[in-house]
């Protein structure tokens, strides 16, 4: 498949490939056969200790589905999160489990088929953001959002990715960004940047305390994003870098289920922070960015960090409540929209709250937030799926009724991935509010200083 | 007498021994695969804390999650305790982990014995019918929630046709009849011996699940 067939789309509210005319859901040219093998071969290679236990632990209480927006908007049942991982479970049970060797003996399980897996798909990928909300129902304590991307691995070797979504992870494996925002396109954008906002973007330094990494959806629909970190950053003193060899914080090797590109991807930004010294290196406004560095990139080294990997909500909270960045109040009061991957599954539920607090806006929480917030629907890379989008407006309109039901004056999040899929609901339901920006409400409200502090 | 002495002897022991050997298994079977080291920097160490916060957290939802789960939470807690009395509170059964055991306690009153009773019937009546009914457990209920749900309520059908319990005679009642009391043991050594093998043995996986997610969240510093 050539670029050709897979034009970006960075017109429309969120950014993804264009809505392709004939759908290649299936990667490749290979038999069934090996396909399947394929799948199952990562599968088995997926069945740790802890995939192991949750796969056993399961007592079919349907539980998961009371937590899981998709289920709850739709009322199907095969939205029940699972369910999405019948396949995985099959496999396990006949591949790897305890009684495998039973179950293949006398056929008790059947095999898993490539029709299965392709009928899979949907769930695996359209309707499941991984934003763990079923992990805080389920009574038996399954982490079942992190089965599912264990279960991508398996999709992706099978070569079963949603059209979409392969296109932008295979660009950003050929081009280092999934948006097009390559190393020539954001230097253009700093250069850019720097001229009309009269600001110090400070590209390839060869040594720094911080290296700050960046979404390619900041970098190509919010570059407003750049500048209020290169102003956070001046503002409270820091030496500080971006690197043109590692930038590029979404990692859609780990959304579409191809672990090599995302250790690729992951490795970049390492080897970018390790060559400049830094002793920080800030994530972006980006929820996946913090799981697949924060959590998951030392384990792509394969040794610790010789750096700290923190968020950008909490690289301001620990600079506000240090004084080291000062701030003017806001005097507004806000709902903040919690980034799934930052808060429930990233443990820093308190980093925006500190900075809000610091702000001085009047934080109204909505029914659901902090760790049991409901996603925004387009995390997990279904915001790049067309076919996706009549279940996502669904799941994304909840959010909205929860958050104007606060009566709040702003609405604010720390991930441009949730943003660009308020921004695409906005403009699908013309929806009266607009999701904003953590870093940039900040930026927006820095104290001055005299000079020399 | 014959099926008694062997639901007594041979039977029991057996059985005791399949539900030994199968729990230890499926539990082997899960600590064999490996675990990848974890090089994050943790926000925490205290992951036995978290483990252990996480099995006790569990036992209730989220208040978000209370109002659609209400129901089916009371009456999981209504029927595995009605079990737990049924199973140790009732004399007869004291009896019996007497002989195998040695240790003896007091049995409850026998309001209890049949509150507990009427609960474990209840329960599992509404659990085989929300099974049926639910959409969602329907879809995913296979042979091993069914024959879970039949080996689970076996032995309580057969235990009241031994003790035949007339509501007005003294509590507790004696056995009538070996044969049903036979029948009685071996529907309770089918229960053990199947239990390893299917999702019953949430008796034990749940404190491993539950367990090793609470260790992974403090790790990360995320509530559960």
């Amino acid at each position: 498949m050539s670029d050709a067939q897979h034009p970006l789309d960075l017109e429309s509210p969120r950014l993804s490939v264009k809505k392709p005319a004939v759908r290649f859901d299936k990667q490749g040219e290979r038999p069934d056969g090996e396909r399947l093998a394929a799948a199952m071969t990562s599968f088995v290679k997926d069945f740790g200790r802890t995939a192991a236990a949750y796969m056993d632990s399961c007592i079919h209480c349907g539980n998961c589905a009371e937590a899981c927006h998709f289920y709850l908007r739709t009322g199907d049942p095969k939205y029940t999160p699972i369910w999405k991982l019948e396949p995985f479970k099959q496999a396990y049970q006949r591949e790897a489990g305890p009684f495998a060797w039973l179950y293949r003996a006398l056929g008790l399980k059947p095999a898993v088929t490539v029709e299965e897996l392709e009928s899979w798909q949907e769930l695996i990928y359209d309707s499941c953001t991984m934003c763990g909300r079923c992990t805080m129902i389920c009574p038996m304590g399954i982490d079942i959002a992190s089965l599912v991307g264990l279960a991508r691995h398996g999709m992706y070797q099978a070569g079963l990715v949603p059209h979409e979504l392969w296109a932008v992870a295979e660009r950003a494996e050929r081009e280092g960004s999934p948006l097009g925002a390559t190393p020539k396109v954001l230097k253009d954008r700093l250069e850019w940047l720097a001229d009309e906002h009269e600001v110090e973007m400070r590209l390839d330094r060869p040594e720094a305390e911080v290296l700050v990494t960046f979404s390619s959806i900041e970098i190509m629909k919010y570059p407003q994003s750049l500048v209020a970190t290169a102003k956070v950053l001046e503002h409270a003193g820091y030496t500080w870098t971006i690197s043109s060899s590692g930038y590029e914080a979404t990692n859609f090797g780990m959304l579409s289920g191809n672990a090599e590109w995302q250790k690729r991807s992951s490795l970049k930004l390492i080897e970018a922070a390790i060559a400049c010294k830094a002793k920080v290196m800030i994530l972006p406004e980006c929820g996946h960015a913090y799981t697949a560095l924060r959590w998951q990139g030392a384990n792509m080294l394969g040794r610790p960090l010789p750096f700290r990997v923190l968020h950008i909500s909490e690289f301001l909270a620990e600079n506000v409540a240090s004084g080291r960045i000062a701030v003017k109040k806001v005097g507004k009061s806000a709902a903040f929209h919690d980034p799934c991957q930052v808060s429930r599954r990233g443990g820093a539920t308190r980093a925006p709250r500190i900075v809000l607090e610091a702000l001085g806006v009047e934080l109204r929480e909505a029914a659901d937030t902090g760790d049991l917030s409901f996603c925004c629907g387009g995390g997990g890379g279904v915001i790049t799926i067309h076919r996706a989008d009549e279940l996502r407006y669904r799941t994304t309109a909840l959010k909205m009724q929860q958050m104007d039901a606060t009566g709040a004056e702003l609405r604010v999040t720390s991930c441009s991935n949730c943003r660009q899929t308020f921004d695409d609901g906005r403009a699908h339901f013309k929806w009266d509010q607009q999701m904003g920006s953590l870093l940039e409400l900040v930026a927006d409200h820095l104290a001055d200083r005299p000079a020399g502090q | 007498m014959e099926l008694l002495a062997f639901a007594r002897g041979p039977g029991l022991w057996l059985s005791l021994a399949v539900f030994c050997l199968g729990s230890l298994w499926r539990l082997w079977a899960i600590f064999r695969r490996p675990a990848k080291h974890d090089y994050a920097e943790p926000r925490s160490t205290a992951l036995a804390a978290g483990a252990v916060r996480a099995i006790v957290t569990r036992m209730w939802h989220h208040r978000t999650f209370r109002e659609r789960t209400l129901v089916q939470t009371l009456n999981a807690y209504g029927y595995h305790i009605g079990l737990a009395i049924v199973f140790f509170g009732f004399v007869p059964h004291i009896v019996f982990i007497r002989r195998l055991t040695g240790l003896s306690w007091p049995a409850v009153p026998g309001w209890l014995f049949v509150t507990g009773v009427a609960f474990v019937f209840v329960g599992l009546v509404y659990v085989f019918f929300a099974r049926l009914t639910s959409p969602v457990q329907r879809l995913l209920s296979n042979f091993d929630d069914w024959f879970s749900w039949f080996v689970t309520i076996l032995p309580m059908l057969t235990g009241m046709a031994v003790i035949a319990l007339p509501l007005h005679e003294s509590y507790p009642p004696a056995p009538l009849d070996p044969v049903p009391v036979a029948i009685h043991l071996l529907s309770l050594e089918l229960l053990l011996v199947w239990l390893p093998f299917g999702k019953l043995a949430h008796a034990f996986l749940v404190f491993v699940s539950r367990g090793m997610t609470g260790a992974a969240f403090a790790r990360k510093g995320a509530g559960l």
